[in-house]
């Protein structure tokens, strides 16, 4: 059966630009009923029609998993990207008529933990917003440590200093300001759960020295979508289906795959949770893996690859599909 | 029209039938003519009209009694409903999916209204009408997972989702085949099948968990299971085994249409909004010998799988002791003819 998720049709009932950067979207259900209840950390798919391309990006929920009468997220304009944020910024208007996944939740929380530790670089913080509305409305013991390039960049860190005073500690990057992490991690009661959202580096960073401070790997938990890189076309030949597809520069292999009428299961399109694995055949070339989902091993091994976001360079490459 | 709920019981003088309908919309479990473990797992979608499967949570004849048998095991043994601290916001969850799918399918019987978190509910065959706080726990006589299971149809095991597996981390359980929660409580999923023989070799329970932590809100999944009770006790629990154990030496030609019942487990699995959390409701069927004979089709069938059942099989459902009296007592039913595929009767 298919593991992908059922979709909701929404209207864009408000666009509000957060900052220079960043700009919110808030939905509501067409048919008027209130959006399924979600849990802190989970996302949606948008699915953005861009004339006869079809994007299908992942964005975490930020709005009170208490309240579904809409669901918002923000999105950080990437200018340099494949082009789904962009869309968002220029094309996305109230009214417009969109189609999103039902919730999926990759970023839980673990709620046997005493207390819950968050660490946010960037937009980073949006699955934070989630998680620390449902603490905050169970009376949950949470402390949040936001890093961003300048106040001004700061997304919600106003909200947040409002909402929660001390228990939000902001570290701007233009004033050098750093977390002391190895303080922080050393400083914690026995049962504190530690969660990351951000950039790569910051996310490797936190896992690092939590692993070299001897903290439970089941503690600590991070999310990491990758965007599908753009890079070089490559052909490939879908084996099942008896067909041979180009992806394009700005396509992700899965969208290629797709657009031939081909349809994985997927529901992350972030490389993370390995639903749209996929076997290899065979190859002649090297693969661009840019996944967290298959191990080390997997990768040089050559036998699979993650669609959603790897990429492949050389002169053949044959997938069971 | 509403139900004709039965006054029946599940001990003592088991009084427990099925009427002629509910033996038509028996969840038999054999689609052929032999039984081997599969990942038989698919959507748990609306069926047919008249099917156990009509509605997603399915309410039937014998609810009232089964929630008057359900109060008694936990007089005598309040371990068998259980929920760690960290899970009452899963219990909330179930609550609100139970009342939703209960009222959603058997409006005669059932009402909820729903008032922001101000929440009225109303169970007919069960005489309760009470107005609570959504998400308030003191405003209810029990936890929210024990308010409402005790007004639910099956057991209830709610697993929590952390590190890639599930935990066994609150439940209420009294109807089951052999199993103890106050025994599991806590463990992930490989810790409480490690008894299961055969399908640990096939990779089954790498497979099934693979699914399960992947199941989505929205999209609940489904399987069936099986085994066979002697009596139609529901409570056969390690617990009470001295209740029900000997009884299984008690099959004689003359009683094994009265005594051997088929016990058939609709066993499916949510996703909980609120708490990411599985919950996995595992729905008993009863049927006694007498009452599955009524279907030649099923007849047939049933015999040419017990007779062909692997002997670990039928040692891992308790059936050895009997299992040779039971299978002569099929034979005569079996005419060798084939049967139709599919479940259902002809």
């Amino acid at each position: 059966m298919s593991t992908g998720t059922t979709k909701l049709d929404v209207v864009v009932s408000d666009v509000v630009p957060v900052n220079e950067l960043v700009t919110r979207f808030h939905f509501r259900r067409r048919d008027g009923e209130l959006l399924p209840t979600f849990s802190g950390g989970a996302h949606v798919v948008v699915e953005m029609r861009d004339g006869d391309r079809t994007r299908l990006n992942p964005y975490s929920l930020m709005g009170s998993p208490l309240d579904t009468r809409e669901y918002t997220i923000s999105v950080r304009r990437d200018d340099v990207g494949r082009g789904g944020s962009l869309f968002m910024h220029r094309q996305v208007k109230p009214g417009l008529e969109m189609v999103i996944s039902y919730p999926v939740n990759l970023f839980s929380l673990d709620l046997r933990a005493k207390k819950h530790l968050m660490l946010a670089g960037g937009i980073g913080i949006t699955p934070f917003m989630a998680q620390t509305s449902q603490l905050a409305g169970a009376g949950g013991n949470f402390e949040l440590h936001y890093t961003c390039r300048t106040a001004s960049l700061g997304t919600y860190a106003d909200v947040l200093q409002q909402r929660y005073g001390n228990r939000v500690h902001l570290y701007h990057d233009d004033r050098e300001e750093r977390i002391d992490l190895d303080r922080l991690l050393s400083s914690q009661p026995l049962g504190t759960h530690l969660y990351v959202c951000g950039p790569a580096g910051m996310i490797n960073w936190v896992r690092d020295r939590a692993a070299a401070l001897g903290w439970p790997p089941e503690t600590v938990h991070f999310e990491h979508f990758a965007a599908p890189q753009p890079g070089a076309p490559f052909d490939v030949t879908l084996a099942i289906s008896d067909t041979t597809i180009r992806v394009g520069e700005q396509q992700s292999l899965l969208e290629a795959i797709e657009a031939a009428g081909v349809d994985p299961p997927y529901l992350c399109r972030g490389g993370v949770c390995g639903q749209c694995e996929t076997n290899v055949i065979s190859h002649d070339g090297k693969f661009i893996h840019n996944d967290h989902w298959l191990s080390e091993e997997d990768h040089r091994s050559g036998c699979k690859i993650m669609p959603c976001v790897s990429r492949f360079e050389g002169k053949s490459l044959v997938l069971e599909r | 029209m509403g139900i004709t709920f039965r006054k029946e019981t599940f001990r003592d003088d088991y009084t427990f039938r099925n009427s002629p309908e509910h033996i038509r919309r028996f969840p038999f479990p054999f689609n052929e003519d032999a039984y081997m473990y599969a990942v038989n797992i698919e959507p748990h979608v609306v069926g047919p009209k008249g099917s156990v499967l009509e509605n997603l949570i399915d309410v039937d004849e014998h609810y009232v009694a089964e929630m008057q048998d359900r109060a008694l095991v936990l007089a005598e043994d309040p371990l068998r409903c259980q929920s760690l601290p960290h899970m009452t916001l899963a219990g909330w969850d179930l609550l609100e999916l139970l009342m939703e799918q209960q009222a959603l399918g058997y409006p005669e019987h059932f009402t909820l209204e729903r008032n922001g978190d101000r929440w009225r509910w109303i169970n007919r065959p069960l005489g309760i009408d009470d107005t609570f706080t959504f998400g308030d726990t003191a405003t209810l006589p029990y936890g929210p997972m024990e308010y409402i299971t005790r007004q639910s149809q099956g057991d209830f095991c709610i697993l929590d989702q952390r590190d890639g597996n599930l935990w066994m981390d609150a439940g209420m359980v009294t109807t089951q085949a052999d199993w103890s929660l106050d025994f599991d409580i806590g463990m992930n999923f490989f810790e409480w099948h490690a008894p299961v023989p055969l399908a640990h070799e096939k990779g089954i329970f790498t497979r099934a968990l693979k699914f399960l932590t992947n199941i989505q809100q929205g999209k609940p999944a489904r399987r069936l299971n099986w085994t066979m009770t002697i009596n139609p006790r529901l409570d056969t629990s390690p617990e009470n085994y001295h209740k029900w154990g000997p009884d299984r030496a008690t099959v004689t030609p003359e009683n094994v249409g009265q005594k051997v019942h088929l016990r058939v487990e609709l066993q499916s699995f949510w996703r909980l909004p609120r708490s990411n959390a599985i919950v996995f409701p595992i729905r008993c069927y009863l049927i006694k010998m007498d009452e599955l004979v009524t279907q030649p089709k099923w007849a047939r069938r049933l015999h040419r799988v017990i007779r062909d059942l692997p002997e670990e099989l039928a040692t891992y459902k308790g059936l050895t002791r009997y299992r040779p009296t039971l299978v002569e007592w099929l034979s005569k039913l079996d005419d060798g003819s084939p049967t139709s595929p599919g479940f259902g009767p002809d």
